[in-house]
């Protein structure tokens, strides 16, 4: 039986709980921002990009590879002495945010990276065809257009940083996995574990709807919505009948 | 309007090279309509996008309005300042139309507006007429997925016409559509050549296109122009390829031996003479008629009929004299010892 009443978990659950969102809503705002900006790079100069440029192209790519193969937990390691310098602190979750933010940015600029190329390239030529300049391309057709797979993407790394904020909290970063950790398994509270995993699972679950729900809301403008459509692939035109493409 | 001298362009890939253009000359007066036909890989397609440097050509020069556009710097797909101020003094419809889906069909117009640096009301208002202009002044508020594929060209259109282009170009801008919305959206597009004096380059491998809307046509085969000129000189072109395909008798029987088979082909009044019948009158001949047919071509009446002679050429070099003397064109297609005009 717990050792610990309804009214401690409380007390516990609900620091931990903000320190979560704090850490998470950080480092998302974080990823975002930096993100985006390389997922739309890599687009770009990639071959038959607007900025077509092999050297970046690949640089970029292989360290965000790079990036993406360090665990979680060696990462938050290597970064210590950097959060420091950051942050002027490595313990807590404005500190732990730094590791995190860093894990996410990679995950976050592949999956932008790939809604980003999924824009018809008929649309790219017509802006180009218009007079608009690689700005105005960014700005007015590839993000707003790939918006729909941007906000999943936001979802995904949204839930994914949930997760890594549990390995966070092992390094003094607090927050709700840190405390299903700590009193749940270390001490053997089994059912105060169980607890924080459903908070958990709830609040990605509330997350995942509320992102799916703006997917949908984007993706079906004009469409007059439907629960079918749900996250489902926007059917492609057809192949352009064209005369040569170089191959 | 629009001119190209020489235009090449070849493709290279892993050592492989392909041609799509092979010197192409293309002369476009001010206010007409020019198509350019072909079938998939006659390098048409290539040509109007070398024509806004959407792709660099690998030779050769593109005027158009007095700009030399091959002359102004950027590559392919990041076009120099110079250029990007020249490509918004021309318009361009696509295919598979390249709306945005996350604009309204007002926001999809006001773009290029946006790009050239107008303030809100200013392009509020140009969107409206523009939309008026195209006959969808009801859907400013729609998203292009909930119009139809006619509809969502006319979009298209008002969107290239927002920069007050002097040139259009369209690339295969009907080829996506059904037959009877293909008949609204070119006449459309006659009207607002006719209306705005905007001259017209599009590209089709349809023949009705050529037939319904341009003044002047080239063919294009293998990456080159293989015959062009004003669709009426054409048709009075003997042996002209682009002619006959616009104005097809081969369905039409080829006659019997020993007889004489002429294409007969007459613009304007002249069939308003009761030729037939007075050739066989007075040469006293029995006159087979093998097909005929009348259609408009670049607002012209234009007609074509096969006749039999009887007789081997020689013996009807009289009546096809006197043919040609009523203003007609006669293309002797066939007699039975093979001589031809």
């Amino acid at each position: 039986m717990s050792g610990l009443s309804w009214d401690q978990m409380q007390e516990l659950m609900w620091p931990a709980t903000q320190e979560t969102f704090q850490m998470v809503g950080v480092a998302t705002v974080c990823t975002v921002l930096v993100g985006l900006p390389i997922g739309v790079l890599l687009v770009l100069t990639s071959k038959g990009g607007a900025l077509q440029n092999q050297p970046v192209n690949k640089v970029l790519g292989a360290v965000v590879n790079l990036a993406r193969s360090l665990p979680f937990i060696i990462l938050m390691i290597a970064l210590i002495s950097f959060t420091r310098w950051l942050t002027g602190n490595s313990l807590g979750w404005q500190a732990a945010t730094v590791p995190l933010t860093v894990g996410a940015i990679p995950f976050f600029a592949r999956l932008v990276e790939t809604s980003v190329r999924e824009v018809d390239r008929g649309l790219i030529e017509a802006v180009q065809a218009m007079g608009g300049s690689t700005w105005t391309l960014v700005r007015k057709t590839l993000v707003p257009e790939a918006l729909p797979g941007i906000v999943a993407s936001v979802t995904t790394t949204v839930i994914a940083l949930i997760g890594y904020s549990a390995m966070a909290g092992t390094v003094g970063g607090g927050g709700l996995g840190d405390l299903a950790y700590r009193y749940g398994y270390l001490r053997f509270e089994t059912a105060f574990m169980w607890i924080i995993v459903a908070e958990i699972a709830i609040i990605v679950t509330v997350i995942q709807l509320a992102g799916d729900l703006a997917v949908r809301r984007l993706a079906n403008r004009g469409r007059g919505g439907g629960r079918t459509r749900l996250l489902r692939p926007r059917a492609s035109a057809p192949a352009p009948d064209e005369d040569l493409v170089a191959s | 309007m629009i001119t190209t001298t020489d235009l090449t362009k070849v493709y290279r890939s892993r050592g492989r090279e392909v041609t799509a253009l092979a010197g192409v000359d293309l002369h476009v007066r001010p206010g007409e309509v020019y198509g350019v036909v072909g079938t998939s890989g006659a390098g048409k397609s290539t040509l109007i996008r070398c024509v806004n440097m959407l792709e660099r050509p690998t030779s050769g020069t593109v005027t158009v309005d007095g700009v030399e556009l091959t002359a102004l710097s950027g590559g392919e797909n990041r076009a120099g300042k110079d250029l990007r101020e020249a490509r918004r003094r021309i318009g361009m419809v696509f295919q598979h139309f390249n709306l945005l889906s996350s604009r309204t069909v007002q926001q999809n117009v006001e773009l290029p507006l946006e790009i050239i640096g107008l303030d809100r009301t200013q392009r509020r208002r140009k969107a409206a007429e523009l939309l008026d202009l195209v006959g969808l002044g009801d859907k400013a508020r729609s998203y292009p997925n909930q119009l139809s594929g006619g509809q969502k060209q006319r979009v298209g259109i008002a969107r290239a016409l927002a920069g007050d282009p002097k040139v259009l170009l369209s690339d295969e801008a009907t080829s996506a559509l059904d037959p009877e919305t293909t008949r609204s959206i070119l006449k459309l597009l006659r009207d607002l050549n006719q209306q705005l004096g905007l001259t017209v380059l599009l590209i089709t491998h349809e023949m009705d296109v050529i037939k319904s809307v341009c003044d002047s046509a080239a063919l294009m085969r293998g990456g080159r122009v293989v015959e062009s000129g004003e669709l009426t000189d054409l048709l009075a072109e003997p042996g002209s390829e682009l002619a006959r395909e616009l104005f097809p008798l081969s369905e039409f029987g080829t006659g019997h031996p020993g007889t004489t088979v002429l294409e007969i082909t007459f613009q304007g009044d002249t069939p308003a003479q009761p030729f037939v019948s007075q050739l066989a009158r007075t040469y006293q001949i029995d006159i087979n008629i093998l097909g005929a047919a009348v259609e408009t071509i670049a607002g012209r009446m234009v007609g074509r009929m096969r006749v039999e002679l009887p007789g081997g050429h020689q013996d009807n070099v009289v009546p096809i004299g006197y043919l040609r003397e009523q203003g007609l064109q006669v293309d002797v297609i066939g007699t039975a010892n093979g001589a031809a005009a």
